[in-house]
């Protein structure tokens, strides 16, 4: 297993985020993350990217628990893409996905040849090269999606984590930015998203976790979980939902719409 | 990594720029030193060489003109290099030295020091103790407010520096408005008049100990402007990282400000106007602005020494400067390149 929660459990002063959650998630592996608004996704990331302490229960990342590593060691196994942003100060592309290896070099250094070659490769791999030498707030939300899945790349991190990934994206780059994800999982990268959206959980993941008030609603593959009940559970909302194409796509519809 | 190396053809030209800048500045003056004579004189502290100028000239030189000269490049150097250290830290691209206090303090300092008609070094002494001590203060401060780290620091800093500011103004009301009054105010308009050689060894060192990891952790700094979350993601300490940052830009301001008094906009302008020549990367941003901000004061020096037969302040100066550059920039702020 390359990421294990263990009962975790995690509170804001008196108000309990995460109710005794407990997962796993292998190589290969296409983890969703479904669930309102305040549901404690966020919370759940944050807790095993490292950036809250105070839990209870344990996260391992491959075995080694968390809370026994240093800032360096969780960024050699998991890296965090969050969603597409526009930082105080423009840098250009190739510096921005330069950052992700900052932790391979020493605190007065900076990043050198291997690093270099390590960007090259990683825009390369998901064809952005051509934007480069870009300024990084003047190309468009989803190809700033991808240069900072490029920064994940290099950081050699073998879990990804990424916060909506698609949110803000238009529809063409939604599907752009969802395939590279789906095909980075193909080549062994252990991937955990959250998403907004349930119809794109059953196209482009292969496990599907549900999150209800900081706890775990369901847990399965997209065709056993998927259902009427479970989204009005989540998201108190009425749909029915259609099969299609032998029943390899569903698709919810509101029924207040039709 | 076409980019990259204009940037370094940058950076060397601005170092040649500086080193015509500081040989001019020795000929600007009632006494001009040329440069024969300049390169005489130094030399003739190594080697032998029979002396080919007046002898006055050699006094003018190390007493009068090489301290002052040698002071406008380090403070400007050390504001430039604060200001964009701060910037990056704060990940604020308004933010300027004195955002921690570190120039209130000086201020309280150097007028304590005045009232109790304290000697010139005392003064800065005492801008210096005080400049420390208030950003310290600031910090202690903030670390027991709720909520942001950052935001934290800059509202205590507001805080503590309109206190220091409230004690200048008390200080300036029961001081001898015949002597030390002027005095005091002069202090906070900014100027290197009188100059001394014990002023520059005095404030080298932490200038030094200041600036060297600046330069070394410029490469972090550009994680640190990602946000806290997104460079400790990437194995940044980025509390660490803003700590040692805040405490060598401190002691560069602090040291600056002690000798200097109030100059004002140096380290928000200059800081800027290399964003705008070699990009954000500190890897090149901190090296250029350093010599840009050392040749904008010794040029900015000069013609406050020079313009008219009485000096004009250098906080003067530079806001005059300063001032318009920042309406040019907020007013252009739709287009951030």
């Amino acid at each position: 297993m390359s990421i294990e929660v263990v009962n975790l459990s995690f509170s804001y002063g008196d108000r309990l985020i995460l109710k005794q959650i407990s997962f796993a998630a292998q190589d290969n592996q296409l983890l969703s993350i479904l669930g309102a608004n305040g549901v404690g996704k966020s919370t759940l990331f944050r807790c095993m990217l490292g950036l809250l302490k105070g839990y209870s229960g344990e996260i391992l990342l491959h075995g080694k628990n968390l809370q026994t590593m240093s800032i360096i060691e969780i960024a050699k196994s998991v890296a965090y893409i969050p969603q597409s942003h526009y930082p105080s100060f423009n840098y250009s592309v190739f510096d921005m996905v330069l950052m992700g290896t900052t932790h391979q070099v020493s605190m007065i250094s900076k990043p050198g040849k291997k690093q270099l070659q390590l960007v090259e490769q990683a825009l390369e791999r998901l064809g952005i090269s051509h934007l480069k030498n870009r300024g990084y707030t003047q190309i468009s939300g989803g190809e700033r999606q991808l240069v900072l899945m490029a920064r994940a790349l290099v950081q050699e991190a073998k879990i990804l984590i990424l916060d909506e990934p698609t949110a803000n994206l238009d529809y063409g780059n939604q599907i752009r930015v969802l395939t590279q994800i789906k095909s980075l999982a193909k080549e062994g990268y252990t991937i955990i998203q959250s998403t907004h959206n349930p119809d794109q959980t059953f196209l482009f993941s292969d496990t599907v976790m549900a999150m209800k008030d900081g706890e775990i609603a369901a847990w399965g593959q997209p065709g056993d979980i998927f259902t009427e009940d479970l989204i009005r559970n989540l998201y108190a909302a009425e749909v029915t939902i259609n099969s299609l194409y032998d029943d390899r796509v569903r698709v919810c519809i509101p029924k207040c719409a039709i | 990594m076409k980019q990259s190396n204009r940037n370094n053809m940058i950076i060397l030209s601005l170092g040649i720029i500086l080193i015509l800048a500081i040989i001019i500045s020795f000929r600007i003056g009632r006494y001009p030193i040329y440069t024969n004579e300049l390169l005489g004189i130094l030399f003739s502290k190594i080697i032998a060489i029979d002396p080919f100028w007046d002898i006055k000239i050699e006094t003018v030189l190390f007493n009068v003109r090489l301290p002052r000269i040698a002071l406008a490049c380090l403070v400007g150097c050390c504001l430039s290099a604060a200001g964009a250290a701060y910037q990056g830290v704060f990940q604020n691209p308004m933010a300027a030295p004195d955002i921690l206090g570190a120039s209130a303090g000086a201020a309280f300092g150097a007028a304590l020091a005045i009232l109790n008609y304290g000697s010139s070094f005392m003064i800065t002494i005492y801008a210096f103790g005080f400049s420390l001590l208030t950003v310290a203060l600031v910090y202690l401060i903030s670390k027991k407010a709720k909520g942001k780290n950052i935001l934290g620091l800059i509202l205590s800093g507001i805080m503590i520096s309109s206190l220091f500011s409230a004690g200048t103004s008390f200080i300036k009301l029961v001081a001898d408005p015949n002597d030390q009054l002027p005095a005091i105010t002069y202090w906070l308009m900014g100027s290197l008049n009188g100059a001394k050689i014990s002023e520059v060894s005095f404030v080298v060192i932490p200038m030094a100990l200041g600036l060297l990891p600046l330069l070394l952790l410029r490469w972090r700094m550009n994680v640190l402007t990602m946000g806290d979350d997104e460079a400790r993601t990437m194995g940044v300490n980025s509390n660490q990282i803003r700590l040692i940052v805040i405490v060598c830009a401190t002691l560069v301001t602090a040291a600056s400000v002690s000798v200097s008094g109030m100059i004002g906009w140096v380290g928000l302008v200059i800081p800027h106007l290399t964003r705008k020549l070699v990009g954000n990367n500190y890897n090149h941003l901190m090296p250029a602005t350093m010599l840009f901000g050392a040749i904008f004061l010794l040029i900015v020096d000069d013609v406050s020494r020079n313009l008219l037969t009485t000096e004009i302040p250098l906080g003067i100066l530079t806001a005059f400067i300063g001032a318009p550059f920042f309406i040019y920039l907020i007013t252009r702020s739709e287009e951030i390149n």
